[in-house]
């Protein structure tokens, strides 16, 4: 917002811009930093989970370890109500369409968490009907090493999501100017404009 | 009665199919604890009219098909045949177990089905076809079981390779952008 070397008076047109601005900032910032705070503190994670990673993450969950200290005890069988993907175990290529469309089903913003060493990389089964890694066919955002990971590791995990959330890491769909397409082809119209 | 005695079986088809060459052996060649499962070899021209008898009759009685899959003897010492189709038949009336080996060759190898005798033999049999690769003639819907649509090869052959012919790699992909 350029003030255009109009000296300021008080009262004027110029300094209510400037009042206007840093109040929109200061908004601005108190939204950023609620909205995410409020973001980080209540994941509702979606427990994708395939293998032995599945029991670690139900001990995560369970009164030991606890994953509701970080507000994240809300798991949700339907990807609509979720906002973090927990990939616990091992995916087959039969079933990836099976995730790729419940990533796609969850609601923005969302973040991935790719648990074990399967998910992230395959593991030991190098074969033809293991993905090796589910980073090749969709977005993550966190690995988490270990075979399988203890639930402290997982937290750890949860963590680094509080942190990527907290410092607007991944950036919501709308922001980001994508989403999803319309999948549909607009026929140009006829004569205008196509050069032969 | 002891279950693997199956003396009356191999009796009755001995005069029911003299024209066969059944060859009744023990299934295992190294013998455990005593005991012989005996496995006849019947080929698949005669298949269904011998599973229908041992089926039917009344010194076989096998009312149940326990398992069905298949071997692959390649590079096998001493094998004549590439797949060898194995039902394991029990007779829940008399107790009694036998198993039957049917032979299938490349290429193209096929082997009738057996679900008009044994409707249990429907999936098995797709699970033949899916990994395998051994078509079953007369099966009512003959579809893959295991692996994905679109899956070209039979993974459990002895010549495919572990990580497979780069199928998984070839996938679709879904970005933040696209999702």
């Amino acid at each position: 917002m350029g003030l255009n070397g109009a000296a300021p008076s008080p009262g004027s047109a110029a300094q209510e811009v400037v009042i206007a601005t840093r109040l929109d900032h200061i908004i601005g910032l108190i939204r950023r930093y609620t909205v995410n705070w409020s973001r980080k503190n209540s994941l509702w994670p979606m427990p994708y989970a395939t293998a032995c990673c599945g029991i670690e993450l139900m001990a995560t969950g369970a009164s030991r370890y606890d994953i509701a200290r970080f507000g994240a005890e809300a798991m949700r069988f339907t990807p609509r109500q979720c906002d973090l993907m927990l990939v616990a175990g091992r995916v087959t290529i039969k079933m990836m369409p099976v995730l790729q469309r419940v990533y796609i089903q969850m609601t923005e913003p969302k973040w991935v968490l790719s648990m074990g060493a399967c998910a992230c990389t395959g593991g030991v089964f190098d074969n033809y009907a293991v993905v090796q890694g589910i980073d090749q066919f969709m977005p993550v955002d966190v690995y988490v090493p270990g075979c399988p990971p203890r639930p402290e590791t997982l937290l750890e995990g949860f963590m680094a999501i509080q942190r990527i959330i907290d410092a607007d890491g991944v950036k919501p769909g709308a922001e980001r100017g994508g989403g999803k397409g319309l999948r549909m082809e607009i026929s140009p119209p006829a004569g205008g404009g196509a050069r032969e | 009665m002891n279950p693997l005695d199956v003396g009356q079986v191999l009796e009755a088809l001995a005069r029911q199919f003299a024209d066969l060459d059944l060859r009744p052996a023990p299934l295992l060649a190294r013998e455990v604890s005593g005991e012989k499962q005996i496995c006849l070899r019947v080929p698949a021209d005669r298949l269904v009219e011998v599973m229908r008898f041992l089926y039917d009759d009344g010194r076989c009685r096998f009312d149940q098909l326990a398992d069905l899959t298949c071997i692959d003897y390649l590079d096998y010492s001493g094998a004549v045949d590439r797949f060898a189709v194995t039902y394991c038949l029990v007779s829940t009336e008399i107790g009694h177990r036998l198993w039957v080996k049917c032979p299938a060759n490349d290429p193209a190898p096929e082997v009738p089905s057996v679900t008009s005798i044994w409707k249990g033999a429907d999936w098995p049999e797709r699970e033949v076809w899916d990994l395998f690769g051994i078509r079953f003639a007369d099966h009512p819907d003959l579809r893959r079981i295991m692996t994905w649509e679109g899956f070209e090869s039979h993974p459990l052959r002895k010549d495919y390779p572990l990580r497979g012919r780069g199928e998984r790699e070839q996938f679709e992909r879904v970005s933040r952008e696209t999702a």
